[in-house]
């Protein structure tokens, strides 16, 4: 059969790039400016739908207020990256113009870009937001977890997260996990529980039905939230674009030092040294995620604006993952097996 | 910007789902380099000819290690036409509750079917399924036609049973299509291999079906999620005085000025002005999330409905309904659950078991328990009265559920005033109806 021998390139064909960029947020019911055609004509009953972008949008701010009425505790993880930075956007939209009602959470991993976490300080500065950091350093130099053998320390976040979630007392964690992203979230439901011991049980899952969300739990329990479960990596860009919302630098392309590795292109830093053989670049590129440095790649990239990114996105022949992240290449089940320990 | 369509997939096992939701995912290009590589290395390691697409979906270990789906799995596709969202259900008969969950969504199920086997108890199920939860279209996939010489008759044979169980149940819109999942035939392209076959291939169906709702026709429903009030928090002191009730419109549509009235107070009041973040909008309409100012400060908390002060639902104690029962122990009179509908949750007792659907012969038969996929008539007593709509009139406005109060378990899905068919069987029609197919 045709699979073993074409290779699929995605052209998702979806729509071109708008020329002008109001042309979307002007669309059918978001728009006060707009005059609203006559009623019962053809064009009015047209005009009541939303868009793709705008029922997504709709759906996580759904659950966002949900989930924050229903318990006592939310937090909410904000790493810096992308769909963090537009979790905690949609977030702001579902409560303005009160604050948001609970705080913001990040796991440190010590491996992180300096211009992220300088992105992340300023983010939670301007939205009068407390931040809660759980540093992986803390546990490495006390002895309570160890340097993996290949230096990555994004399974290492585990432990810190649960131990700041007992700490807390935080009764459910937002995250912007999305669905599309690998074959173990695929699985997962929009509100998740997690046990006494932090782990995930997949295959007894609670059944998650119409629009009607159940965080009710157990003490000692808490649930996750993916307000984002149902986005693509397109639509994260465009939503992006959209709003005009704003990213880490190191989202668009620019000039950086870096070196080969499996094949992806690493960036200098104290945790991510080269190795004998491995030389020295200097190439243009921008990142698809941002974690930890030592097993973050770069992407040849020319992508200079957020239109750029999503042509980028959308004629991508790879995933976000498979193209930048080592840590996901270990086994056919590596994300499931961390997030049965807790891991978000 | 193309529209959504939302599609749950159902089947029973070893009818080839997984293959065919791969295969869709392969042929509309939605499929990544890496992604594929991977399912090419993990099928080449365990020696079979070529790329086992269920890979694609099946994602956990165990499902890996036994060939089969466990869990609901989503995936995301887009064609030049639209954008869907797929909801990959599993067929083991004791995993019914994830086809429910995975149809409460769904614009459409595409139902797979082995055509050398024909309508299975869980193909009965699934049915029965979809025209309890009123999914508005059902495609029925009959597959591994390449299995029976692309036999006209064998797909015959198997469409007309299918419609004669639809029509039994009351599905609304059905239509079978003869596929190939493993090679292709009639699921992105027409296959030349089945040339008595005249209709259009499974994805020119999920292009063509029109989206789901007119909110124009519908009547005004908002459950209140919070009322929005930051007094001294406000950032901008302008909003110290701000007060708004956010929620989801569940139907309808809402201007400025419309006259509305607060469930179950029955207070009436009129919008003042509708907010999207810092957008102000003139309407909003289903299922758009808002937040509404009113006229009066009337008392409305998290969990009222406010609607449209004409024909605004009757807040009641007393519900009778359908439920799914997913629960592992089973449902007895006089057990005590929380009811949850909208964004309200009140004490619910369950007083009777009025009936359980028989999936042999649809019959309602009577009952004292409803053990876990059983599918059964309750009467229940609320502790307070909620504006429950009735589940044919409003799929918003007639769904709850029934969660455990002791572990927050959800154990039931749940439609108000649903009917179960009794097994009256209307005239077949004729199996070459395809082209009268309404969409």
């Amino acid at each position: 059969m045709s699979a073993t021998t074409t290779l699929p390139t995605r052209d998702r064909p979806a729509e071109p790039p708008r020329p002008d960029r109001r042309t979307q947020s002007d669309a059918p019911g978001t728009g006060a400016s707009r005059r609203a055609p006559e009623a019962g004509s053809a064009a009015y009953a047209s005009a009541r739908r939303l868009t793709q972008l705008d029922l997504l949008e709709s759906e996580s701010i759904l659950v966002i207020r949900e989930v924050a009425t229903e318990l006592e505790r939310p937090a909410l993880l904000f790493s810096g990256g992308k769909d963090s930075v537009v979790l905690l956007h949609l977030a702001a939209k579902a409560f303005w113009p009160a604050p948001l009602p609970f705080p913001a959470l990040h796991v440190d991993t010590g491996h992180n870009f300096p211009e992220v976490l300088d992105f992340r300080d300023a983010t939670v500065e301007r939205l009068g937001l407390r931040l809660e950091v759980a540093r992986v350093q803390d546990y490495l130099d006390d002895g309570r977890l160890r340097e993996r053998a290949d230096g990555t320390r994004n399974p290492l976040q585990t432990q810190p997260l649960l131990d700041a979630i007992a700490h807390h007392r935080f009764d459910g964690v937002f995250g912007g996990a999305r669905r599309d992203e690998e074959k173990a979230r695929a699985k997962e439901r929009v509100v998740s529980l997690r046990d006494e011991f932090g782990q995930w049980d997949p295959k007894n899952q609670r059944p998650e039905l119409w629009n009607l969300f159940n965080p009710r739990h157990r003490p000692g329990e808490h649930v996750r939230v993916f307000p984002l479960s149902n986005w693509t990596e397109l639509d994260v860009w465009r939503y992006i674009e959209r709003e005009e919302i704003e990213l880490p630098s190191l989202y668009y392309a620019h000039e950086r030092e870096v070196f080969r590795r499996d094949g992806m292109w690493l960036a200098d830093g104290p945790h991510s040294r080269p190795r004998a053989g491995e030389v020295f670049e200097t190439r243009r590129l921008s990142y698809r995620t941002v974690g930890d440095m030592s097993c973050t790649g770069a992407v040849e990239s020319s992508a200079a604006t957020v239109a750029d990114v999503v042509l980028e996105v959308a004629a991508s022949t790879l995933t976000e993952r498979g193209a930048t992240r080592a840590d996901d290449r270990i086994s056919e089940a590596a994300m499931e097996d961390r997030k049965k320990e807790g891991y978000f | 910007m193309g529209t959504l369509l939302r599609l749950a997939t159902a089947g029973s096992v070893d009818d080839g789902k997984s293959t065919l939701v791969g295969r869709l995912l392969h042929d509309t290009r939605s499929v990544l380099t890496d992604q594929l590589a991977a399912v090419e290395r993990v099928s080449r390691d365990r020696g079979l000819p070529a790329a086992d697409l269920a890979l694609l979906t099946d994602g956990l270990r165990a499902e890996r290690e036994q060939g089969i789906t466990i869990d609901v799995a989503y995936r995301y596709f887009a064609t030049a036409a639209r954008s869907f969202v797929l909801a990959d259900c599993p067929g083991h008969v004791q995993y019914t509750r994830n086809t429910v969950t995975g149809s409460s969504t769904a614009d459409v199920v595409v139902l797979l079917v082995d055509v050398r086997k024909g309508v299975l108890e869980q193909t009965r199920r699934h049915l029965a399924v979809a025209a309890l939860l009123r999914v508005p279209h059902v495609v029925v996939a009959v597959n591994k036609i390449d299995l029976v010489g692309f036999s006209e008759d064998a797909f015959r044979r198997v469409d007309a049973e299918i419609r004669q169980v639809a029509l039994d149940l009351g599905v609304g819109d059905v239509r079978a299509i003869p596929v190939s999942a493993l090679d292709g035939d009639n699921i992105v392209e027409r296959g030349a291999r089945t040339p008595w076959y005249a209709g259009p291939s499974l994805l020119e169906v999920l292009e063509s079906l029109p989206p789901s709702g007119d909110p124009g026709a519908e009547s005004f429903r908002m459950p209140v999620q919070l009322v929005i009030r930051p007094q001294g928090a406000a950032r901008d002191a302008a909003h110290r005085d701000y007060r708004g009730y956010a929620g989801q419109v569940a139907s309808g549509v809402v201007r400025v000025g419309d006259e509305v009235v607060a469930l179950p107070s029955g207070r009436r009041t009129t919008v003042t002005g509708i907010d999207l973040g810092t957008r102000e909008l003139a309407e909003a309409f289903a299922p758009q999330s808002v937040t509404l100012r009113l006229a009066d400060e009337i008392d409305i908390s998290r969990g009222d409905v406010i609607a449209a002060a004409d024909g605004a639902p009757e807040p009641v104690q007393d519900v009778s309904a359908v439920v799914c029962w997913l629960g592992d122990a089973p449902l007895r009179p006089g057990q005590r659950l929380l009811l949850k509908h909208g964004s309200r949750t009140v004490r619910a007792l369950a007083r009777t078991i009025d009936g359980v659907l028989d999936l042999d012969d649809l019959h309602s038969v009577p009952a004292d328990a409803l053990s876990l996929n059983d599918i059964g008539r309750v009467t229940l007593r609320l502790a307070a009265p909620v504006p429950v709509e009735n589940y044919a009139a409003s799929r918003r406005g007639g769904s709850f559920l029934l969660i455990d109060g002791h572990d927050g378990r959800t154990v039931a899905a749940g439609m108000v005033g649903a009917t179960l068919r009794t097994g009256v069987v209307p005239a077949p029609t004729e199996p070459e109806g395809n082209e009268e197919w309404q969409i």
